[in-house]
């Protein structure tokens, strides 16, 4: 359980105001219907605009486009408290455009943003970001879709892969080379759905079914160069910065997943009775959920700290990189653990830690694989 | 018109409460406090009266120590317009609410108070009428439905045989049912908006209401654990345990 009366240097009575909402939300309209969603590989779209009702889509944004000023812990406790729902696929999906739009809403044009930003923020278009391809992720800059200039339009050709919200988006915010080999050459170009020559195909996954992960095809797709996000070649530095942001959400969800993984096996430890008693007073169960505590407590400070650290100015670059493999391999221990307290309970489909221990490797590889977070923070760290 | 809505601070209703060792009371210690749920109702009530365009203001009321202005501050972010906090350490009994409750009307001049049917730590159900009757007013209790027209107000109440409709003079006071609506959600707009509206704050003394206890609590208990049922094998032996055992036929 996240305590309730937390005395925190962070959080103010606004925040909680804005926690008891989200909480309610997914409470009333998620936790029902989640397992079902999962199934279904889908969940309605209205579930967007419900969300953009309570505000939970635009914290951050500018209020002129629709968004609403507010610091980055907001963010924080809408990703602990979706997290409760234990379904990664609809955070996943539901929150796509937090990192398909804040290049847009940091250095588009202001025609992009004004067209772009208010039906995604009030939850009527959904937005994704494509920069991996079948040839490669985390190594940005030697991606192969190109975009190139012809007239007032670029004609982009190429693949991307495990896109999120890939299916159904109506804008992609996409990752293209427009000039020489290397991160010089990388711009970001917004594509709309209905562009002729780009189509997609759903993809099967082993967790966040809920979400419409797709593969997308360009195939001489003209866009016109007003859809330039920045100044073209600049795309590099925009893609790495909102990284940061992307790892930091990530972190603060795989330890809302962990939190969840803790409080289901704590009630289960207390309702399931073995050999005589509750299968909580056995020393080895207890110890598994301290273990759980001790790691997700400390993931949670560091998160915290670095946010603050953040909102202060401070580069923060090496710190996410190593909060990001402790929050997704906390999660992947804390799934681990809660599934062997839940016994055969928790192997059944449809129970909440049964779909976050299907989502630990998706967090842990999504956004930045454990492996090259951990070379980046040694590099950032002068290793 | 204006709204005046009774709002309370009470132990939030996912809490699993415990009665102190000592027995004077439960154990509210680092315990999560929220809104009473009957009172959110009343909250959603007024705002749906105002969004139809027959109230003009909505002014939320929570009487209680200092952290009932969170209180205030949640049916703000709903979307009431101001608030009044009357402060005071002192257990309260219905009656004293009531008087309070009396003594802000004479000041603020309501057309509607709304207060939810009862409290979810107390289940006391008497405050509502209590002030009709301190007001000389007409009450509409276990509210399902309201409707406003001409001065006058039809209230549907959830009554043991059915549904009771009455129709009701302005100024009225109305307690709040379950079925009568949802409460909405405060956006994060409405929470960044209430921080701005104001809470008046005044103290019972101010309001010339006597809080001095009338009631005396002498011990708090928990209610008797249940005890283990037992399996019958068949018809004449469930009839023989009744006759026999529970003596009830």
């Amino acid at each position: 359980m996240i305590p309730n009366q937390k005395q925190s240097p962070y959080y103010t009575d606004e925040h909680e105001a804005f926690r008891a909402t989200v909480r309610r939300f997914v409470e009333r309209e998620v936790e029902p219907y989640v397992a079902e969603w999962d199934e279904a590989e889908e969940f309605p779209r209205e579930m967007y605009k419900k969300a953009s009702e309570l505000g939970l889509l635009q914290l951050g944004y500018p209020e002129e486009y629709g968004g609403i000023a507010c610091d980055r812990f907001y963010g924080i406790i809408l990703s602990q408290e979706l997290a409760r729902a234990g379904c990664g696929g609809l955070s996943a999906s539901l929150m796509s455009h937090t990192i398909g739009t804040p290049h847009l809403s940091m250095f588009g044009s202001d025609e992009l943003k004004a067209r772009v930003l208010p039906p995604v923020l009030a939850g009527e278009k959904i937005a994704a970001l494509a920069v991996t391809e079948p040839s490669g992720g985390s190594d940005v800059a030697a991606l192969k879709t190109t975009a190139r200039r012809d007239g007032d339009d670029y004609v982009v050709n190429g693949q991307k892969m495990f896109i999120t919200s890939g299916f159904r988006a109506d804008f992609y915010t996409v990752a293209v080379r427009t000039g020489g080999p290397g991160l010089g050459g990388i711009s970001l170009l917004l594509i709309e759905r209905d562009r002729p020559g780009f189509d997609r195909t759903k993809l099967k996954k082993m967790g966040w079914w809920a979400s419409d992960t797709a593969a997308l095809y360009f195939d001489d797709v003209r866009v016109p160069t007003a859809n330039l996000i920045g100044e073209e070649n600049q795309g590099f530095k925009a893609i790495m910065h909102n990284f940061n942001y992307e790892r930091l959400g990530m972190a603060a969800s795989a330890l809302g997943y962990a939190q969840t993984c803790l409080d289901e096996a704590s009630a289960y430890g207390r309702e399931r009775h073995t050999f005589g008693k509750p299968l909580i007073e056995n020393q080895v169960i207890r110890h598994k959920l301290v273990d759980m505590a001790m790691r997700i407590n400390s993931g949670v400070a560091y998160l915290e700290d670095l946010t603050w650290r953040d909102m202060q100015g401070e580069r923060i670059v090496a710190d996410v990189c190593m909060l990001k493999v402790h929050a997704t391999s906390t999660m992947e221990f804390c799934a681990n653990e809660a599934m062997q307290i839940l016994g055969g309970a928790g192997y059944m489909r449809g129970g909440k830690v049964e779909r976050i221990y299907r989502e630990t490797k998706v967090m842990a590889i999504g956004g930045g694989s454990a492996e090259i977070m951990k070379d980046l923070a040694a590099r950032q760290m002068g290793l | 018109m204006k709204v005046l809505v009774a709002v309370k601070r009470v132990v939030d209703y996912n809490v699993k409460i415990r009665v102190k060792a000592d027995q004077t009371g439960v154990d509210l210690n680092n315990v999560k406090m929220s809104m009473n749920p009957f009172d959110e109702i009343g909250v959603e009530e007024a705002l749906r009266m105002k969004e139809a365009g027959s109230v003009e203001e909505i002014v939320a009321v929570s009487i209680g120590v200092q952290q009932c202005q969170e209180t205030i501050r949640t049916a703000l972010a709903m979307g009431a317009d101001r608030g009044i906090l009357v402060k005071t350490e002192q257990e309260l009994e219905p009656l004293h609410v009531a008087k309070i409750m009396a003594a802000l009307i004479a000041e603020e001049q309501p057309d509607v108070v709304i207060l939810g049917k009862q409290a979810i730590d107390d289940d006391c159900n008497q405050t509502g009428q209590m002030l009709a009757a301190l007001m000389d007013w007409p009450q509409g209790t276990f509210a399902s439905k309201i409707e406003l027209a001409d001065g006058k107000a039809n209230v549907t109440r959830e009554v043991d045989g059915g549904l009771q409709t009455l129709t009701l003079d302005l100024p009225m006071v109305v307690t709040t049912d379950l079925r009568l609506n949802e409460p909405r959600y405060a956006s994060l707009p409405n929470i960044m908006k209430a921080k701005k509206k104001p809470i008046d704050e005044k103290t019972p003394e101010e309001l010339g209401v006597d809080t001095a206890p009338r009631l005396t609590t002498l011990k708090v208990e928990d209610p008797p654990a249940r005890q283990a049922g037992v399996k019958v094998e068949d018809v004449a032996d469930l009839v023989d345990k009744l006759r026999n055992e529970a003596g009830v036929i």
